[in-house]
């Protein structure tokens, strides 16, 4: 009430100076849409989406062209007629050497390999950080630094002795060899992320688990877990498109006919063969990418909801 | 305090991370029934000795009790004890009743006790309406609140509270201060509190533990040591406005002791152990801005003109500041009374209240 008799009181004053005081700057100051700052951004944004978008704008045209289409030479032209046959044929014709039934065998490869590789390797290196976040023991700083120093070793070095001791275990060649190899190499990496996390929890969460009496196992699975659906997120992503994108390990510990896709695009793109189909080169390499894209854009939002769920302080 | 038989016993516990020592050989014994606190500035190891108590740490060396039963290698869950935490620490994804009753769970209850359990925890501390609500849906008071249900569903012997009142706001402090301290009447409970805050400390304790660097300095009732600290950084501690600190010696004047500083002789008529008093002793006087009386209030013999120098009206109390021998002395008087700056005032010391310090051990004399 006061504020408003205030306000009256002032506006009376305004009408007595008179109106040079009431049409001054009030309120937001209004800014220009073509200003020379929203050009330099927008512009430069804009050049920039062209620039990644264009080599995916090529490869979606192409492959909805046919052969003859294809040979005109127009790479920007969109396709005069539309057709599904490359996809078809990427995904269910195409020849790798003996195979050929395209790409869905190494679809289904990969799958095997990307489901049980994920959850695995997730659910060692979450335990993992959780024990050395808040179960410190002897020696626990020194084995995490030497997991650390692990992820600055570049893999290739650990290639040859890694297929010796698997070949000697004899499970080389076989889809567990290769789980075991992923959930190896994601170690560290994933640790270091579920230690970080787990350490940034308050400590005194966990001090109250233990006074009420709760275990190892479930202070982990009952109070841990259910706080760590941003972390889970993220460390799925990572495991996803990384083992999906894998070319290296899938083309060294696998045989032929348990190939992952990305060695199979490899091989039907690089087969010496006949003609170059340059639309069915294009369906496939569309294909193999999809997984990690659809999971970019799916896990994307709940990754914002996950971060957004866990930042309410208890 | 009339049951003498102890409920937690601390015997020569020492812990040290490293090389740094947290405590040293400390021992402590508390009461059945008792509300003790640990006082201390931050970093002075009485969270530590809590989290030992608890369990949570384990010492480097020493034993500790509870109920006689040596706990000292025990688990957290079969020491009986409850602890309410700071940060409250609520389960964030529980709901208030999933929160109390998650330890009982865990220790294999039968569902009718818990829900009994649930129900008079929720009774005592007037809960009963949240408990289908999450923690995030709870304002700082009543997260408090749970965290202490969460303590009493457990029914142990005693309670661990560390620092359960510091996030909250002046005036919710103060409530659930009232609040623990009714809590405690009625239950009974042995209770240890730690806190860096002197008025908690003061309205709560039976017996207050001030610490500095891991060691006890002083282990007494409220009014002890508000009255005769033993040493002086107890003096200067607890106390505020902080109590006056005056440098000086302690000599002999016509037969009478006398505290001399600056020029200026103090006499020490009324001072409770007048036979230590050695003169020639090198010495502080430690007096208490409500024990040194001004003009009108003056009832010693000896009274020594001082000059205002700055007043701080506190409003049921006046804080005026004087210059006397080169000292600035604080003096608390009435709200209503107020000087003039400059004004000359004349003031006597309540020798039965100061409190004298060795200059060198700084202990009480």
């Amino acid at each position: 009430m006061a504020n408003i008799s205030t306000l009256n009181a002032t506006g009376a004053a305004i009408d007595a100076v008179g109106t040079e005081l009431a049409s001054g700057p009030r309120g937001k100051k209004p800014r220009k849409v073509l200003s020379r700052r929203n050009v330099m951004i927008y512009g430069i944004l804009g050049l920039a989406a062209l620039y990644y978008l264009l080599p995916l704008y090529v490869m979606v045209v192409t492959s909805l062209k046919g052969m003859p289409e294809v040979r005109l030479g127009n790479i920007f032209s969109p396709p005069m007629e539309i057709t599904f046959e490359p996809w078809v044929k990427a995904w269910a014709e195409a020849c790798t050497g003996l195979n050929c039934d395209g790409l869905s065998r190494g679809f289904w490869n990969s799958v095997r390999i990307l489901v049980p590789s994920v959850i695995v390797s997730i659910a060692v290196a979450s335990v993992s950080g959780y024990a050395l976040a808040n179960w410190r023991f002897k020696g626990s700083e020194l084995f995490f630094s030497i997991l650390i120093i692990g992820a600055f070793i570049p893999y290739q070095v650990m290639i040859y002795p890694l297929v010796i001791i698997l070949r000697e275990i004899g499970i080389y060649g076989s889809l567990t060899g290769l789980v075991i190899v992923h959930t190896i190499f994601g170690m560290p990496i994933l640790t270091l992320l579920f230690r970080n996390y787990f350490a940034g929890l308050p400590e005194e969460l966990f001090k109250a688990a233990r006074i009420d009496g709760a275990g190892f196992w479930q202070i982990y699975g009952r109070i841990m877990l259910p706080m760590s659906l941003p972390i889970f997120v993220v460390a799925i992503i990572l495991q996803v498109t990384g083992i999906w994108n894998d070319f290296l390990f899938g083309v060294v510990f696998t045989r032929p006919d348990t190939y992952p896709m990305t060695v199979q695009l490899n091989n039907i793109v690089n087969s010496v063969q006949g003609v170059k189909e340059y639309n069915v080169n294009m369906a496939a390499t569309l294909l193999t990418g999809a997984v990690p894209l659809i999971v970019y854009f799916v896990s994307g939002r709940l990754f914002v909801r996950g971060i957004a769920a866990g930042a309410v302080k208890g | 305090m009339t049951d003498l038989s102890t409920s937690v016993s601390i015997r020569d516990l020492s812990l040290s991370f490293g090389a740094v020592s947290v405590l040293q050989n400390l021992d402590l014994d508390i009461r059945d029934g008792e509300f003790l606190v640990l006082l201390g500035s931050s970093g002075c190891g009485k969270s530590t000795l809590l989290n030992c108590i608890a369990g949570l740490l384990e010492p480097t060396d020493g034993q500790i009790f509870i109920k006689d039963k040596n706990v000292t290698w025990e688990e957290p869950k079969d020491r009986g004890i409850g602890m309410v935490f700071q940060s409250y620490a609520l389960y964030p994804q529980m709901t208030v009743e999933k929160n109390l009753s998650f330890g009982l769970k865990v220790a294999g209850m039968p569902k009718d006790e818990i829900a009994k359990r649930i129900a008079r925890a929720a009774g005592i501390l007037q809960i009963e309406p949240l408990l289908q609500r999450k923690p995030a849906a709870l304002s700082g008071g009543q997260r408090q609140r749970v965290a202490i249900g969460r303590a009493l569903v457990r029914d142990v012997d005693v309670f661990l509270f560390d620092e359960p009142l510091s996030n909250l706001d002046a005036k919710l402090r103060s409530e659930l201060r009232v609040e623990i301290k009714r809590l405690h009447q009625s239950l009974k409970n042995t209770m240890i509190y730690v806190t860096h805050d002197q008025i908690e400390a003061l309205t709560l304790a039976d017996r207050i533990a001030i610490m500095k660097s891991g060691v006890i300095q002083q282990l007494d009732d409220p009014i002890t040591i508000y009255n005769r600290p033993k040493n002086k950084f107890v003096a200067g501690f607890i106390g505020s406005p902080s109590m006056n600190f005056l440098n000086g010696e302690l000599a002999e004047e016509d037969g009478k002791k006398v505290f001399r500083t600056n020029g200026v002789s103090i006499s020490l008529a009324g001072y409770e152990a007048s036979e230590a008093l050695t003169p020639g002793r090198k010495a502080v006087l430690g007096l208490r801005p409500e024990h040194i009386k001004v003009d009108g209030d003056v009832t010693t013999e000896q009274a020594h003109e001082a000059i205002v120098d700055i007043e701080e009206p506190m409003g049921a109390d006046n804080l005026i500041w004087l210059k006397l021998a080169g000292h600035m002395i604080s003096v608390r008087i009435g709200g209503a009374r107020r000087y003039k700056v400059g004004a000359k005032v004349r003031i006597g010391f309540d020798m039965t209240m100061a409190s004298l310090f060795d200059a060198g051990t700084e202990e009480r004399i």
